[in-house]
């Protein structure tokens, strides 16, 4: 067991102009679990992609030595050859292929070019029983669920004779429930040998599964803690990634709750493709001035196709229901009609639905309501340039102009662009949908000083969140959500997670 | 020392393809013993590029877009067919036939614009369909046949030069006069904008580099009329070129629609989350390039003096060759109507470089081909540094 399997040596890596990993040493044990944390942009992902030969040997300076010999990994065959292998955080999987076809890609199970169906699929089957999928192996991709994607992501690193397994946030995209399932996989692998390096942000599950933790912060190796008793705190792991101590990792405000502004009532959906597959029920909802109201459930029970269908109907057929504002019924028929109406909403994949990322963070900014700087249709740039530069500065985006393109800002500043392009458009109510889903920890804190500051003048939010003390953290009051019907409803006082998750599993699996 | 790289390399990725031109232009003016830039020939390539040029400007937008469009040169051949039917056939007044074309061409915008904005079919598809449709429908209305000759009023569009009020004789002295009053403007112009951005406090160019900028822009405006002075003047198709070019250029710098269209290319999800009705901007943008064909179709007609069965064939090529060269990309979100000018500008050099050079039909094609994938490739290659 005190066997180590890999050590990586005074591993210093530069990219052109930045010091991506500075002198980094990361030991792992055989047969360990072995998490790897830090803020975005700490090194992690850059010193898995030196493990594994996707910045060949030669690109950095340092020593890979895996049982005792070093390694010189030019490509990622080299290292996969050798049983490292690496799941990223965006799935490789091709959708329109089957499980099994995906499992052997690149390894196809084959004589002389010709696929041999039938041994395929029996060691699919071998190896979805190992990691507990109860599916057929000729099912495509796309049919199955996230959390059963990440599994086939497993079984393929099983195929291919597994001895140290890298995952970058595997759970990052999981509900709960799968998450679990997830970890305790990993837990398996453990029994059986495998070692595993697990990158993540949420601590909980890290101090749940994890023998060793690794910190990392601005490319260094600030330490390693050991974990063999599945008790460290999150402060202690916390105050090692920021390098200080959050009291809180959610800002105080003031708790000024005023009349009922936002109500949805009887709103109901069904599914834009299978239209006779009901997605929300009978859902009624409200938000006063000054509140955060969550929404809290599991994933696939409606939370955001509630929000898009809300917002200028964009999901959902045969929507029926209605929407106040102020008492007054409000017309949502369309996106610029909610605009209108001051909702915005911020999705949940800020990369596919939030940002324009070959455009600029001004051009971003003000895309929602571009009327503001225009006259008779005409923007005018300075004006636009100003309106940009304030937001800019309210929200503390990072960036070195208004003018970059925001595919180069980090996760967390991208963020603050997204909602700075609702803000900008001065709403009474916004939607969140995961607001800080996959940003750091110190991002995520000045997220919450944004919001806190929003409601502190008189907004309503409606907060979405797969992360339930985020949900206690922030919200005056909570909503459950399960199989797209309102199941409680509990204010900040009465709320823990035991309570959320009864009301959100109300009703799934019987 | 980082800084003046930086300048260096992004300018490069700027004005890469106005360099490309220069350096083609110098090479031909050298092959071909300095025939490319006398005046009748420069006259030349301004007129047998017009229509190129008018098409690009359409297929950026359509490009920006993210979607293509490949039946513009059958339209443009349908429409010079029913130009040919209404004035030469019908004796329609020209105003009115030119009218009636560009409606035309609108309808056949919708019509495409109709398919792929709302029906959600690819545009590859309908346009390819388009390009069958309209080609089989300028044979029907041809019945086969060429149509000629157009009245003069109409030839006057695509062929003819501005009269020179001031009657210099042999030396257009109106033409210079115009190069000055445009100088004038655009001094005008480039002082008020720069006195803008002093007022909103934000970075200028030093005063030498501004005045270099100016008087580098001012003796090309001039070098450039004394050029067509000494030929026959201004045609009446470069106004033309010109308003569209300008007028383009500030619809997709300066308004909200132009905002809006490199919305929906660069993120269609994201406009349309942000409230832009993404699908109507896709159908206006097939409309504007219906009517720019319908021009297109127009101009060549009137160049050819006749409507001929075989109009616009490979127009799309060039009019998309010309995009891409321009700086478009096929990911939908990137280029400008200037870069679109350009890239139509260093094809129809080479054209006219290689036919003065007595270079085949057969050679000239391969070597375009080759043209367009170095010009792509050096700004892939560019932007993966």
């Amino acid at each position: 067991m005190s066997q180590t399997i890999l050590e990586m040596n005074n591993i210093t890596k530069t990219f052109p102009g930045v010091k991506a990993l500075d002198d980094v040493n990361l030991h792992v044990q055989n047969g360990e679990i072995h998490a790897l944390i830090g803020e975005n942009g700490a090194g992690k992902s850059t010193l898995m992609k030196v493990l594994s030969g996707v910045h060949p040997f030669g690109s950095y300076s340092g020593d890979i030595v895996l049982n005792g010999e070093i390694c010189k990994f030019k490509t990622i065959n080299q290292s996969e050859a050798l049983g490292i292998v690496i799941i990223h955080q965006e799935l490789a999987l091709i959708p329109e292929l089957s499980i099994a076809e995906n499992i052997f890609l690149g390894n196809e199970r084959a004589k002389r070019g010709i696929v041999n169906w039938n041994e395929t699929i029996t060691k699919t089957e071998e190896l979805l029983k190992k990691v507990g999928l109860n599916v057929s192996p000729q099912e495509k991709i796309k049919d199955i669920g996230v959390g059963q994607q990440q599994l086939v992501e497993i079984a393929k690193a099983l195929s291919k004779n597994v001895k140290l397994l890298i995952l970058d946030e595997p759970t990052s995209a999981l509900n709960e429930e799968d998450s679990d399932n997830l970890l305790n996989l990993l837990l398996d692998l453990k029994e059986q040998g495998i070692t595993s390096i697990l990158i993540s942000h949420k601590l909980k599950e890290l101090i749940k599964v994890s023998d060793s933790i690794t910190i990392l912060r601005d490319g260094q190796t600030i330490e390693t803690l050991p974990n063999t008793n599945k008790d460290i705190s999150e402060d202690r792991i916390i105050k090692g990634m920021v390098g200080r101590d959050l009291t809180n990792l959610f800002p105080e405000r003031e708790h000024n709750i005023g009349e009922v502004v936002f109500e949805v009532k009887d709103w109901s959906a069904y599914h834009p493709v299978t239209v006779e597959r009901q997605i929300l029920n009978n859902v009624s909802i409200n938000a006063r001035k000054g509140e955060i109201v969550g929404i809290a459930g599991l994933m696939g029970a409606g939370r955001t196709e509630l929000a898009m269908s809300i917002f200028g109907k964009s999901y959902g057929k045969k929507i029926t229901g209605k929407v106040f504002k102020d008492g007054k019924e409000i017309d949502v028929r369309n996106v610029n009609k909610a605009i209108e109406s001051g909702i915005a909403y911020l999705s949940e994949n800020r990369k596919e639905y939030g940002l324009i990322l070959i455009d600029s963070v001004k051009n971003n900014i003000t895309l929602a309501d571009l009327n503001r700087v225009s006259k008779n249709n005409v923007i005018n740039p300075y004006e636009e340039i100003k309106a940009a530069e304030s937001l800019k500065s309210r929200i503390n985006i990072k960036t070195p102009s208004i003018n970059q393109e925001t595919v180069n800002l980090s996760g967390g500043n991208q963020q603050k662009v997204v909602l700075g392009k609702w803000i900008y458009t001065d709403p009474e109510i916004l939607i969140l949908d995961e607001p800080t889903r996959g940003i750091d920890v110190g991002a995520k804190f000045e997220i919450y000083k944004i919001i806190n500051e929003l409601v502190e003048n008189g907004k309503s939010i409606i907060m979405i969140s797969s992360e339930l003390p985020e949900l206690l953290g922030m919200c005056d009051r909570i909503y459950t959500l399960s199989e797209g019907k309102i199941t409680g409803e509990i204010n900040r006082e009465n709320a823990n997670q035991e309570i959320l998750m009864k009301y959100m599993t109300e009703g799934w699996g019987s | 020392m980082d800084a003046i790289k930086h300048l260096l390399s992004e300018n490069i990725r700027r004005f890469g393809m106005i360099i490309a031109l220069v350096g083609i232009v110098i090479l031909f003016q050298i092959l071909t013993g300095g025939i490319l830039l006398q005046p009748l020939n420069v006259t030349n390539i301004i007129m047998q590029n017009s229509y190129i040029i008018v098409l690009a400007i359409g297929m950026m937008l359509i490009i920006i877009t993210g979607e293509i469009d490949l039946s513009v040169g059958s339209v443009a051949a349908f429409v010079g067919a029913i130009a040919g039917v209404l004035m030469v056939q019908s004796e329609l007044s020209v105003f009115a036939s030119i009218l009636i074309c560009l409606l035309i061409g609108a309808v056949i915008g919708a019509w495409q614009g109709f398919w792929v904005a709302y029906v959600n079919i690819p545009s590859f598809i309908v346009t390819l369909a388009g390009m069958l449709l309209f080609r089989g429908l300028t044979l029907v209305v041809l019945d086969g046949q060429t149509i000629a000759p157009f009245p003069d009023g109409f030839r006057k569009m695509s062929s003819d030069f501005l009269p020179d009020i001031l009657g210099g004789g042999q030396f257009q002295l109106f033409t210079l006069l115009v190069g000055v009053i445009v100088s004038v403007l655009y001094i005008i112009h480039e002082i008020r904008y720069r006195r803008n951005e002093l007022k909103y406090n934000l970075k200028v160019a030093n005063t030498p580099l501004f005045i270099t900028k100016l008087i580098v822009l001012v003796a090309v405006i001039n070098i450039f009329t004394y050029v067509l002075a000494l030929y026959e003047g201004i045609p009446y198709v470069l106004i033309i070129l010109a308003l569209l070019i300008i007028g383009y250029t500030y619809v997709m710098n300066n308004t909200v629609q132009g905002r809006h269209i490199y919305a929906v290319g660069g993120n269609v999800n994201a406009a349309q989350l942000s409230g832009i009705k993404t699908k109507k901007v896709k159908f206006l943008v097939f409309i504007n390039m219906g009517v720019l064909s319908a021009l297109c179709g127009l101009i060549f007609a009137g160049r050819l003096n006749a409507a001929t069965p075989q109009a616009g064939n490979l127009f799309e090529l060039d009019a998309i060759a010309a995009a891409v060269i321009g700086g478009a990309s096929f990911t939908g979100g990137v280029g400008t109507v200037f870069g679109a000018v350009i890239g139509a500008l260093v094809m129809g050099v080479l054209n006219n470089g290689m036919s003065l050079m007595g270079i085949g039909i057969d050679w000239q094609q391969a070597i375009k081909g080759l043209v367009l994938l170095g010009a792509v490739a050096f700004d892939v290659l560019n932007k993966n540094k």
